[in-house]
Order: structure tokens, then C-alpha cells, then sequence
């Protein structure tokens, strides 16, 4: 057998050619990376963008003529192909790394349970001390608010366009939705702000509810709708041919099937409204107190308090050290949002399992 | 519990598109009724306006009459859902609810119109699984989900979930055309005997299906693509296979043309 196969090798193959090992992509990856250094060295570049461009050019074009010169020019440009993926995936991920790095870097330094149970009450915006309670308070209760306005209001329209809408109304409330999905949150917020005037009050953490229900429910409408689309039209037959009436079968049936995508994009919704500064700064409007009643006085809430930390405290560093921590409490409750979404996803997708 | 089903100058219409053209049948109760037929020459639309089916597609509407044992299916005040109650389907491709188990699935027909009693579900899925042929197959993994099953094994679960509401006739549009040959034979089988109890309609492309199962035969037809399809003539089947009335018929048959 193996004289055979000997012999066979030794024939000129049509199908097999040269090919580079396995690991040569890590080579070039790692020789241009170096040669980038070099260049950026020598030439006094001393922007680190600039070697990293550098670095990913060379990878592409010398991925191209390594592999051109060894396996020929299809494979070449296959090469460059998967080069070119992998450099924009590498542009892509830098800045989020980045971005999670620093602001885990800076914000862990006084981000403690001291930092997380108490408010900014008696402390003066440039003294260190003090915390991010009210705002957390603040936070939960507008977007709490917001969520249970928007949420439902969102599912139920996407219901009636998907399951229901024929004709006109069903496509002027799909245009306005377009429409909402555009409006600017300041907009919003000066919306709800003009009611607000009209009728002579003041700030107060529900009005920002509103105007974040505003800016969620488009989004909610979008993803309800295309989950419910996704739901098998067999499946809505079957349920109706048992003489199931519609709206049993819409509701035991086709929400069932697609729960965990309409839970998805609700909590991804969340995710959106939570990180809201402008309307909030204008309705709400931020209070260094404790204040758990979002339907009277001014609030805080946590984007809001970032942007004050950076804005009101004329360069001290506890403010900062401050802002960086809050933001990244921030970011934590959009992920542990977005992680919760998934599980229930996962929980409650339709089961295949034998 | 079977019914007779009387259908009289049918013509069902897709928006403004005419699918099908002054229909008269009648389907005897307790019996198998087999359409046969080229492909959009409108079998699956007569069957889906005997349960009114058809006016869930969007534009669907039908002219004419459908008595169901001498009440007329299309006449005022009567309310679709009580019909699909009555006369049940079951569809080409296997469709059991993916977030149901075995059992719930089963128990669907009965839980979502919300009238039955606790004590009773367990008896009636049994009973519509055991009718279906399934129960030895799945009655130790009642509360494992329905989309784990065979295709054949989903078919008869779609079948029990159809049979579970007890209804009077039970309508199958080309139920084996995604099963192999062994599942098609069990639910062959199942058609045989499930026409002791229920009247059964059942769409085919396969003639020796058709021959095998059905007492009557209906063969469709349609002049032209793009024309209404037609009823060319009803018989026994045996009839139908053997020395059928109409030239048509016997070219389809005999595989001369279509």
C-alpha cells in the first residue's frame, strides 16, 4: 500500500499544489507588526495609529505576495480576502478593548460599595467622597417608567402591524414609526419640555420617562415586528384550523414562538435609553439628593450625573475619578441587561432537543 | 360522528385572480375522498374554503355554497372558527408548535378554545395519540418538545392534535408528501382506519395513493396556466383508476400528460 501511494505522489498532481503552512499567517501577522515598529522607529512616528495602519497594510500586501509567489495568484487573493477580514475585525475591536480597558482602569478606583450607596448630597463637585446612589435611584425609576410605557405600547402596535394591519392606518403608523426612529432625543426631550411649560411645572423625573418611552418604543416596534415576521405562517394555520380564534392563537401561539426575540429587543431597547443624556438633562434636570419619588422634584440619573461630573467640576480629579466610575457602572447594567436578555433568549427559544 | 359535506357552485378567487371555477361536489360521510391533479389546478384551495381556510390568505374569498349536513358554511352569522372547529386540517409539512411538548401539543385544540375539562386532558391525548397511531412510539417522553420528533412522528402528532378536538371531517392537504415511503404507509394506514369516524378529504400528487386509500376520486384540471381550475369529474375510485368518463382523466392517469 504504501509503495503504491509512493509511486502515485511522485506523479505530477493536477488537484494538489504548494501551499503554505498552517502558521504562516501568524508569521506575517507577527514579521509585519515588527517591520511596522521598525518603520515607525525609524521614521520618528509617534503615533501609535499610525504604526498599527502601517502594520495592517503591510499584513494585507505581504500576505499577497508571499502567497502569490508560493500557491499562485487565486489562492492570493483568497489570502488577502481573509487578510482583509481579519484586519477590519482587528480596527473594529481596538477601540472597543480600548475603550473597555480605560474605563475599567479609571473607574475602579473609587468605585466601591461606599461609592454605590451613597449620594453626592453634602459633597462640593471638586471634593473627593460621595457617590452615585441618587443617580442609580434614578436611573432604575426613569427607565423602569419609561420601559413600562414604551414596552407595551411598542409590542402591541408591532402586533397590530404584523398581525392585523391591512391598508392605510397600517401604513401610516409604519411611516410615523420610521419617523420616530429618527427624532433626535433632544427632540423628544423638548417635546415632552414643552408640554412641561404649557402647564407651569418643573422638573421632574417621569417627564424624562416620557421622553425616553418616546425614543424606545420606535425601536421596540422595529424588533417586535421583525420576530413576529420570522414566526412560521404554517404555524398561525395550524392553531386556526383547531378553530383556535385569532387573537388566541395570536397570543398562545405566535408571541410564545418568538418570546425570547421580542424579550431581546425590548431589553436592547433598555440598553438604549439607558445611556439617554440629553432629555434627561433637560426634564430631569440632576440632584446631587437623594430623591425616590420620580414623580416629583428634580432627579438625577446616570448619564446625566457623568456628564455633570466632567462639566461642573472644573478639572478635579475626584470628579473625574468619579465620572469614569459612574460610566462604568453604566456600561456594567447595559451588559448584565444585555447578558439577562440572552439567558431568557436561550431559555425560551422553541426547544429542539429530542 | 361524521358529516356530509355538499358543495355547490364554488369559485374562489385570490384577490382579483380567479383560482377556482363553479365546483359541485359531495363528499359521503364516513368515507375517504381522494383530489387529484396537476399542480396549481386548485386542490389545496377547494380543500382550505371547506373549512374556510381560505380567507385567511390575504384577498382570499369564495362565491357559492358549502353545506356542511344542510347548514351552508358561507351563510350569514356563521363564525369561522366554530366551522374549523367542526372540520379540521392537517397540512403538507409537519407543523407542530415548536414551543409545546408532545403533550401540550396534543392538548392545544383543547386548552386554547378553553373548553375541557382538567381531569379529562390526559385521557384525550391518549386516546387521540393511540388514534394516531404515536402512543407506543412517545408515551414515555409526553413532556419532551414535538419538533424532536421523525418527520413521520410529527405528521401523526399534527393528525392527534387534529383529531384531539374531535371534529367531524378532517381535511389533509398532501399529508405524505414530506415522508418517506414507511411514514407514509403508517399514515396511510391511520387514513383507513380514521375513516370509521371522520370524513376525510385528502389531497394527493400520488395516484397510487389516491387509489389505495380513497373510496371517491375528484379529479381537478385547468385549461391554461393563469385559468381557474375546474372539477373534470368525481367518481369511485375504483372507477376513476379503471374506466373513467372523461378523456382528461385517463390521460392524467395514465401519465400521457401533466
Amino acid at each position: 500500500m504504501s509503495h503504491a501511494a509512493t509511486v502515485s505522489d511522485k506523479r505530477p498532481s493536477t488537484l494538489r499544489g504548494a501551499s503554505l503552512p498552517k502558521w504562516s499567517p501568524w508569521a506575517i501577522a507577527a514579521g509585519s507588526i515588527v517591520a511596522a515598529v521598525g518603520i515607525g522607529l525609524g521614521a520618528g512616528l509617534d503615533s501609535r495609529v499610525q504604526w498599527g495602519l502601517i502594520a495592517g497594510l503591510l499584513f494585507v500586501f505581504g500576505t499577497y505576495g508571499i502567497a502569490a509567489k508560493v500557491e499562485g495568484r487565486r489562492q492570493a487573493k483568497d489570502r488577502v480576502a481573509t487578510s482583509l477580514v481579519w484586519v477590519a475585525f482587528v480596527l473594529a475591536v481596538v477601540p472597543l478593548v480600548s475603550l473597555l480597558w480605560t474605563t475599567i482602569a479609571r473607574g475602579v478606583k473609587v468605585l466601591d460599595v461606599y461609592f454605590l450607596t451613597h449620594s453626592m448630597g453634602v459633597v462640593a463637585d471638586s471634593e473627593p467622597g460621595g457617590g452615585i446612589y441618587h443617580a442609580i435611584i434614578g436611573s432604575l425609576e426613569q427607565v423602569g417608567l419609561a420601559t413600562l410605557i414604551g414596552a407595551p405600547i411598542g409590542i402591541l402596535t408591532a402586533i397590530y402591524l404584523v398581525e392585523y394591519g391591512r391598508g392605510g392606518l397600517a401604513k401610516a403608523v409604519t411611516f410615523f414609526v420610521d419617523v420616530m426612529t429618527g427624532i433626535p432625543s433632544i427632540v423628544a426631550g423638548l417635546f415632552i419640555l414643552s408640554l412641561m411649560l404649557m402647564f407651569d411645572m418643573q422638573p421632574f423625573g417621569f417627564a424624562g420617562s416620557l421622553a425616553l418611552a418616546i425614543l424606545m418604543m420606535p425601536v421596540v416596534v422595529r424588533s417586535t415586528e421583525e420576530m413576529l415576521k420570522l414566526v412560521p405562517n404554517e404555524l398561525r394555520e395550524a392553531s386556526l384550523a383547531l378553530g383556535v380564534p385569532k387573537w388566541r392563537t395570536i397570543l398562545k401561539v405566535v408571541v410564545p414562538t418568538s418570546i425570547g426575540g421580542i424579550i431581546t429587543g425590548v431589553m436592547l431597547s433598555i440598553a438604549r435609553i439607558a445611556g439617554e443624556t440629553a432629555p434627561v438633562l433637560l426634564l430631569v434636570f440632576g440632584n446631587p439628593f437623594i430623591n425616590n419619588n420620580p414623580f416629583e422634584g428634580a432627579q438625577a440619573s446616570l448619564p446625566l450625573y457623568i456628564y455633570q461630573q466632567y462639566s461642573q467640576s472644573a478639572g478635579s480629579t475626584a470628579a473625574y475619578d468619579r465620572a469614569w466610575a459612574a460610566s462604568l457602572t453604566l456600561i456594567a447594567f447595559v451588559m448584565i441587561l444585555n447578558m439577562v436578555a440572552r439567558g431568557i433568549a436561550r431559555w425560551k427559544a422553541p426547544k429542539t432537543g429530542r | 360522528m361524521s358529516k356530509r359535506i355538499d358543495v355547490s357552485g364554488l369559485t374562489a378567487y385570490y384577490g382579483s385572480h380567479k383560482a377556482i371555477e363553479d365546483i359541485s361536489m359531495t363528499v359521503e360521510p364516513r368515507s375517504v375522498t381522494a383530489f387529484i391533479g396537476p399542480s396549481g389546478c386548485g386542490k389545496s384551495t377547494f380543500l382550505r374554503t371547506l373549512n374556510r381556510m381560505h380567507e385567511v390568505t390575504s384577498g382570499g374569498r369564495v362565491e357559492g355554497k358549502v353545506l356542511l349536513d344542510d347548514e351552508d358554511l358561507y351563510g350569514t352569522g356563521v363564525d369561522p372558527v366554530s366551522v374549523r372547529r367542526e372540520i379540521g386540517m392537517v397540512f403538507q409539512r409537519p407543523n407542530p408548535f415548536p414551543t409545546m411538548s408532545i403533550f401540550d401539543n396534543v392538548a392545544a385544540g383543547l386548552r386554547l378554545n378553553g373548553s375541557y375539562k382538567k381531569s379529562a386532558l390526559s385521557d384525550v391525548v391518549e386516546k387521540s395519540l393511540k388514534g394516531a397511531n404515536l402512543w407506543n412510539e412517545v408515551k414515555d417522553r409526553l413532556n419532551k418538545p414535538g419538533s424532536g420528533l421523525s418527520g413521520g412522528q410529527q405528521q401523526r402528532l399534527c393528525i392527534a392534535r387534529a383529531i384531539a378536538v374531535e371534529p367531524k371531517v378532517l381535511l389533509m392537504d398532501e399529508p405524505c408528501s414530506a415522508l418517506d415511503p414507511i411514514s407514509t404507509l403508517a399514515i396511510e394506514d391511520l387514513i383507513g382506519e380514521l375513516k370509521e369516524r371522520f370524513t376525510i378529504v385528502i389531497v394527493t400528487h400520488n395516484m397510487q395513493q389516491a387509489a389505495r386509500v380513497s373510496d371517491r376520486t375528484a379529479f381537478f384540471n385547468l385549461a391554461a396556466v393563469g385559468q381557474p381550475g375546474k372539477l373534470i369529474e368525481i367518481d369511485d375510485t375504483e372507477r376513476i383508476f379503471s374506466n373513467p368518463s372523461v378523456q382528461a382523466t385517463e390521460d392524467y392517469i395514465s401519465g400521457r400528460f401533466g
